[in-house]
């Protein structure tokens, strides 16, 4: 059972909360290939920056946030380099990883780093999914905690109907916000608020709940669905041996449902800009998102707009963009690219040392890093509408990515024509492809 | 001498360029597609031209009066009051082409060729017989009319094979005719009648037809591929014959050679044209523009970075920025294709506007 929260009321102190980041680890995120091939999904970079660097900067903007746990079970190599870089860069922040050596399930590895994690004493916690691109408006949560003495907040966005049962559906009273129901990914349509995948829990709260389901796996194992008369034997987990001797815990299926039942559960309904990261395709309209918010704060990083120029655009300092060429919008160009005459580069990302030669066009896609694009070669992709929260289209009956992608050091040659491609690294293109995956 | 083309009808084979201009006008490798045969004609001395038409094409009328004086002959128009075949249109204008016993020409307006006509009128008179029909070497002659000659003979024609199963022989009808006056006897008035089918199976039964061995390249362009095939032909024998009509090689943006541009068409900057490429009057080119393998037709505008293959860019028309055109692409008049869109194998009626790329071949009313 949850216990009673017991806690002092907010005063914004500093240390008072803590953030945790799950980034996953290299097993997860296969979707994201060819690009997690060369580079972890948490440090692919969008609208300038490694994906995890856009959740610090919003963790950044709360005041009573000293520490941040990254949790995962990636090598800890892999998040050196990054957490020295962050570590000049927020100075306000103290970053650790904490790495799992088997994976737990989010709620599973917060619960096997409790300790650390509640170090410190943190009165509230927040957890913030990598694979999100939002604008994670953690202050609004932490009011509407206050607001309501909540133990829970989940932030929420609205999404299509038919989007919805692609994700964890919540069911909340309109007036008071709290959260009556939830249930992920359901097979009818139950509510097309859906969960962002960033929470606000109390610590009083959020480890005897983890605890109670941890309990009761194992007494008893669980349900993935309601059960109806034709699923009754197919509804408890095939893979039921393992995933206990395992331990896996996951906040969306174990935990939320539980807190539901509790009073005191709160969704704070997000009206700015959510998209999962899951495929690398969604890298590019995490990127157009990234961008757009950048434009709207004025950042000091985005190029200057200008003819050949259209906002937001941005361009590393180590880029080399010929004046000819036309960029944006929502395009990233990353170190040492290379952008040659009269090349035109619109809803893309160009990693590092990239090279996209003159006249050349690159639509909807994303050009790995020293990949070249020959002179009036085309790499394209397809629009997919701004609501849209899929990266795969139905195109003459099949279904394509809609977005190109070039793995690393890929090449496409003069003249050639790249359409609703993914390309695995170190292909050369010689000739026109469309609608393929390129071993 | 005299002559006759057949224009037939309304060209729909080479929509969507002929619903703005008859087919006969069509500029293929800058210059109306009839005036080629007209001038080859004037050429050999032909003073009366007919054309066969079976609907009334004053717009054809108008725009070949100008000619006439310029190459020194008359051009009649003979508008069947029906369709009569092949072989109807010629009786029908028999007062023009028996008018005196000089043997007269017959072609069919679709087909492009070096038009030898003098070699051609010398092996007629050679011969002394009925007629001669110009034949031209296939590799694949079963999807062909073939002509089988006389065992022992090497130009009178035995018969006629249609569809050959088996290997009889290689050279097909090329569409280009002489005929002596008297073969208009052997045609009925007011009926329609195929000259292919009636009139000269009957000539060959008298021993009175002869084939004339076609040099170089042949094409019937009576629609949008072989218009395009047919014009990397004559351009290609323009670059052996009168390469003065091209721009020289040396040109920095020519690649590959068989480029014609018209003299008041502008080229931009940087551009990679050719092979195989016209470019017509008033047309403008943009900088950084690629294109090979097509005609862009008068007055067409093609802006930066563009890249075109294959493609027919009709009269006025507009291809934006970074546009990729190929796959048997035709514009009709005035259509404007968007900035970055893609258009593969499109026939896109005249002045529409695309704004959404064209992924697979479609006809865009």
């Amino acid at each position: 059972m949850l216990q009673v929260p017991h806690r002092e009321k907010a005063n914004g102190a500093a240390g008072k909360d803590k953030a945790i980041i799950l980034v996953g680890g290299p097993s997860r995120g296969t979707r994201f290939r060819p690009l997690s091939l060369d580079v972890p999904k948490p440090l692919f970079d969008v609208a300038g920056h490694p994906i995890i660097w856009h959740c610090l900067t919003a963790i950044a903007k709360v005041p009573s946030i000293q520490e941040v746990c990254m949790i995962g079970y990636y090598d800890e190599s892999v998040f050196k380099d990054f957490i020295k870089e962050a570590a000049s860069e927020f100075p306000n922040l103290s970053i650790k990883y904490l790495r799992e050596y088997q994976a737990l399930g989010t709620a599973g590895g917060l619960y096997h780093f409790r300790d650390a994690i509640l170090k410190g004493r943190p009165e509230r916690l927040f957890v913030l999914n990598s694979d999100v691109c939002c604008s994670f408006p953690l202050n609004d949560m932490a009011k509407l905690f206050d607001d309501k003495d909540a133990e829970a907040v989940i932030l929420g966005t609205r999404v299509s109907q038919d989007a919805a049962t692609n994700f964890g559906c919540i069911v909340s009273d309109q007036h008071s916000r709290r959260v009556l129901h939830y249930v992920e990914k359901p097979e009818s349509q139950i509510s097309n608020l859906i969960n962002c995948g960033v929470y606000l829990f109390s610590s009083d709260a959020i480890f005897p709940s983890i605890r109670t389901a941890i309990k009761r796996r194992t007494d008893r194992p669980r349900l993935v669905s309601y059960p109806s008369s034709e699923n009754l034997e197919s509804s408890f987990m095939a893979d039921e041996d393992e995933e206990r001797k395992n331990e896996v815990i996951r906040l969306e299926q174990d935990i939320l449902s539980d807190l539901a039942d509790s009073k005191q559960f709160f969704v704070h309904e997000t009206k700015d800009f959510w998209r999962q990261i899951k495929t690398a395709g969604s890298a590019v309209p995490a990127n157009a998102l990234y961008l757009q918010q950048a434009q709207q704060s004025d950042s000091s990083e985005l190029a200057k707009p200008s003819p050949n120029i259209i906002a937001p655009v941005f361009i590393h300092p180590s880029a080399q963009i010929d004046p000819t060429a036309k960029l944006g919008p929502n395009v990233s160009i990353g170190p040492r690219a290379v952008i040659g005459a009269g090349a035109r580069v619109k809803e893309a990302i160009v990693l590092e040392d990239a090279e996209i030669k003159h006249d050349a066009c690159v639509l909807y896609s994303i050009v790995g890093w020293n990949s070249r694009v020959g002179a009036w070669a085309r790499v394209e992709g397809t629009p997919t509408p701004v609501t849209s929260h899929s990266t795969s289209i139905v195109k003459n009956g099949v279904k394509v990515q809609s977005i190109t992608i070039l793995g690393k050091e890929c090449g496409v040659g003069d003249e050639v024509r790249v359409q609703n491609c993914v390309c695995l690294p170190f292909k050369e293109l010689k000739r026109d492809v469309a609608n393929e995956v390129i071993m | 001498m005299k002559a006759l083309i057949l224009v037939g009808g309304f060209g729909t084979r080479l929509r969507p360029l002929t619903l703005t201009m008859p087919k006969p006008l069509v500029e293929f490798a800058n210059k109306p597609m009839i005036l080629h045969q007209i001038e080859a004609l004037a050429a050999v001395g032909v003073t009366d031209v007919v054309l066969a038409v079976n609907y009334r094409p004053e717009i054809m009328e108008r725009v070949l009066k100008e000619y006439e004086d310029q190459l020194g002959l008359k051009i009649h128009f003979s508008l069947e009051p029906e369709p009569l075949g092949t072989a109807g249109p010629l009786k029908l204008a028999e007062e023009i082409l028996a008018k005196d016993n000089s043997p007269f020409f017959v072609l069919n307006s679709d087909v492009t060729c070096e038009f030898p006509f003098k070699q051609l009128v010398d092996f007629h008179k050679a011969h002394g017989d009925e007629g001669t029909i110009v034949v031209t070497k296939v590799e694949e002659p079963s999807k062909y009319g073939v002509i089988v000659h006389k065992p022992n003979h090497p130009s009178r024609i035995d018969r006629f094979v249609e569809k050959p199963v088996e290997f009889v022989g290689n050279r097909i009808n090329a569409g280009l005719y002489i005929l002596n006056p008297s073969v208009l006897n052997r045609i009925e008035k007011n009926r329609p009648t195929s000259i292919e089918q009636e009139t000269f199976p009957a000539i060959v039964r008298d021993g009175q037809l002869h084939s004339f061995d076609l040099e170089g390249f042949w094409m019937d362009v009576g629609q949008p591929k072989d218009f395009l095939t047919g014009t990397c032909l004559y351009l290609s024998s323009l670059a052996k014959k009168s390469p003065q009509l091209l721009v020289s090689p040396s040109e920095s943006y020519v690649h590959g050679g068989n480029v014609m541009v018209d003299e008041t068409a502008k080229i931009g900057k940087n551009c990679r044209i050719g092979p195989n490429v016209v470019i017509g009057k008033g047309c403008v080119v943009g900088d950084g523009v690629r294109l090979q393998r097509c005609t862009l037709l008068p007055g067409s505008k093609v802006k930066d970075h563009a890249w075109i293959k294959s493609t027919i860019v009709g009269w006025n028309s507009s291809v934006g920025k970074w546009a990729r055109l190929e796959n048997v692409t035709v514009l009709g008049d005035d259509v404007t294709i968007g900035d970055e869109i893609y258009v593969n194998g499109g026939s896109i009626l005249p002045h529409k506007s695309i704004k959404a790329n064209v992924d697979i071949p479609a006809i865009i009313m």
